[in-house]
């Protein structure tokens, strides 16, 4: 087999079989389309809100993106400032985790109440809570774990602090930092949905799907969590694409 | 006042503070090596001879003595040293060439880029890595990453070149291969050297004074002039010269280890080896 079918052919493949099972499944079983939507019912759905998906997409994409990105600056500086100080982690450790053990969609109406009718900031805002632990912790744990011996390699020649970050406890933390952003892509877009459908404010896909809710058209529920599923898929690859370039020999290292 | 010798230590004691109390690692250790001479260091496991590279380097400073490098008090990490370890830590996101150019990008040498760019290969072709360029680490055997450490610690022409178990790691062939490898080095270009090694055959081959340090806290227990005139091979290793010196550092070693009464001569010992080389000479 080559390597591009392999790559895009079996996944298709895969993601067919799936969706005629799935037409079988409600077909066999004589579902009614308000019990459980074929995915031969959403076509015409989405051809019908075509403009609206799109601009719904967007609108998801790019505050996902947003928020993800502060999850990025932010976890990256905890994650430096507990990697290289010991009391910073002792001290930040438990409160991270805390944090983290909130459930986000008891945060959203705390946060639609904060910054009352700040849609997109309050978005982006539960995007970036929601993934930026990760981040934090793969990090702190890549510049903690840094053998001496690299560190000594450098510092016997003099070279500063900065310099050591830079040449070496940066690129070798890279590896960790992908592995925890694909995770955090995921959350993040878990995040902006979860906003969007708790605190619905006329915005974003998470909108569309609280509209099919009130109006009962089911099929435009399923419409949405198809679309959901597809951007999610579509974000998770250019993370993986990024790590292609920039710790690609991580990869080769293993082969 | 300044020290005449490339690298000298005077009366160094050092201690690590644990949660259990200080931790004495050196009592009053003092080494001088001649400028270009190869000095091998051995002693027990665990007896300070790493913590004595750290010293020498600029990496840590000891809790009283005196450590000088060149005629200067070692008080911080000087461009003028190259290091390699038993990890050979190359930088698996780099190249080979781009691991062994490392040092060019901190130290300030003088050399221009084209001029690092040469040495580099003409380095990597001396330790027998042409062709490997581009390759990287860890598309390299253990013995082909040791070399390549070793052209970067040279890189940037160090006085002093400080080895901490550099051949440890490596099975019995590469090793012998890499000393060969540090012979040639030197004759191209001379350095210091200061190699911690627990293989008294390695330190016989490769230097011209060993050091036996002795057990925890560790002070220099006995030196070794190794006077083997001339370009040294393997075979040099065999000769009842080279066994008696061998038996001589097994019993130091012993002595260091309190396994041995002091009292019993060296030389008792170094003529039983060179007459009949026991097993242990051997190791």
């Amino acid at each position: 087999m080559t390597n591009i079918f392999r790559k895009v052919g079996v996944p298709l493949i895969f993601i067919g079989a799936v969706l005629v099972l799935w037409e079988w499944a409600v077909w066999f079983n004589g579902l009614p389309d308000y019990r459980m939507a074929s995915p031969s019912d959403l076509l015409p759905k989405f051809w019908q809100f075509r403009w609206l998906f799109l601009e719904r997409s967007w609108e998801t994409l790019w505050r996902t993106v947003a928020g993800l990105g502060l999850a990025i600056v932010v976890g990256t500086l905890l994650g430096m400032i507990m990697g290289f100080s010991r009391t910073a982690r002792d001290g930040l450790y438990p409160l991270l985790v805390g944090f983290n053990a909130i459930p986000k969609a008891t945060v959203v109406p705390i946060v639609a109440l904060i910054f009352v009718g700040q849609h997109d900031f309050n978005t982006i805002l539960l995007a970036f809570m929601i993934s930026f632990f990760p981040i934090a912790v793969s990090v702190s744990i890549g510049l903690s774990t840094l053998e001496p011996e690299y560190r000594d390699i450098l510092r016997s020649l003099g070279a500063s602090k900065f310099t050591i970050f830079w040449k070496i406890a940066l690129p070798k933390t890279l590896p960790e930092f992908f592995g925890a952003l694909k995770v955090a892509v995921t959350l993040a877009f878990i995040g902006t949905n979860l906003m969007e459908i708790v605190s619905p404010h006329g915005r974003g896909l998470g909108d569309l799907f609280d509209s099919g809710r009130i109006s009962a058209d089911y099929p435009l529920m399923f419409a949405v969590l198809f679309a959901l599923a597809a951007l999610g898929i579509v974000l998770f690859y250019i993370v993986v694409a990024l790590e292609r370039v920039f710790a690609g020999w991580a990869e080769r290292g293993q082969g | 006042m300044s020290s005449d010798f490339q690298i000298e230590l005077r009366e160094v004691t050092h201690a690590y503070r644990t949660d259990s109390g200080p931790l004495p690692v050196l009592d009053n250790l003092s080494l001088k090596l001649p400028k270009d001479t190869f000095t091998a260091v051995v002693g027990p496991s665990g007896c300070g001879k790493s913590t004595l590279t750290r010293l020498v380097s600029g990496l840590m400073k000891p809790d009283e003595g005196q450590v000088w490098l060149a005629s200067k008090l070692v008080t911080s990490p000087r461009p003028t040293v190259g290091m390699a370890f038993q990890n050979p830590v190359l930088l698996e996101w780099r190249t080979i060439l781009q691991n062994v150019m490392l040092p060019l990008e901190i130290v300030k040498s003088g050399m221009s880029k084209a001029e690092g760019l040469e040495r580099a290969h003409a380095l990597l072709d001396l330790v027998g890595l042409t062709g490997f360029e581009d390759k990287r680490p860890s598309e390299l055997s253990g013995g082909m990453r040791q070399r390549a450490s070793l052209c970067r610690s040279l890189i940037h022409k160090p006085e002093v070149l400080i080895l901490d178990e550099p051949f440890g790691a490596l099975d019995a062939f590469t090793r012998e291969d890499l000393w060969c490898t540090m012979h040639d080095l030197r004759a191209i270009e001379p350095f210091t050297c200061l190699l911690i090694t627990h293989d008294l055959r390695e330190s016989v081959f490769l230097a011209d004074q060993v050091v036996v340090l002795s057990g925890r806290p560790a002070h220099a227990q006995y030196v070794l002039n190794v006077d083997i005139p001339g370009k040294r091979t393997l075979d040099d290793l065999y000769t009842p010269k080279a066994v008696a010196m061998l038996a001589d550092l097994r019993h130091q070693i012993q002595v260091a280890q309190g396994r041995t009464d002091g009292a019993a001569t060296p030389a008792a010992h170094a003529q039983r080896g060179a007459k009949a080389p026991t097993p242990e000479a051997q190791s």
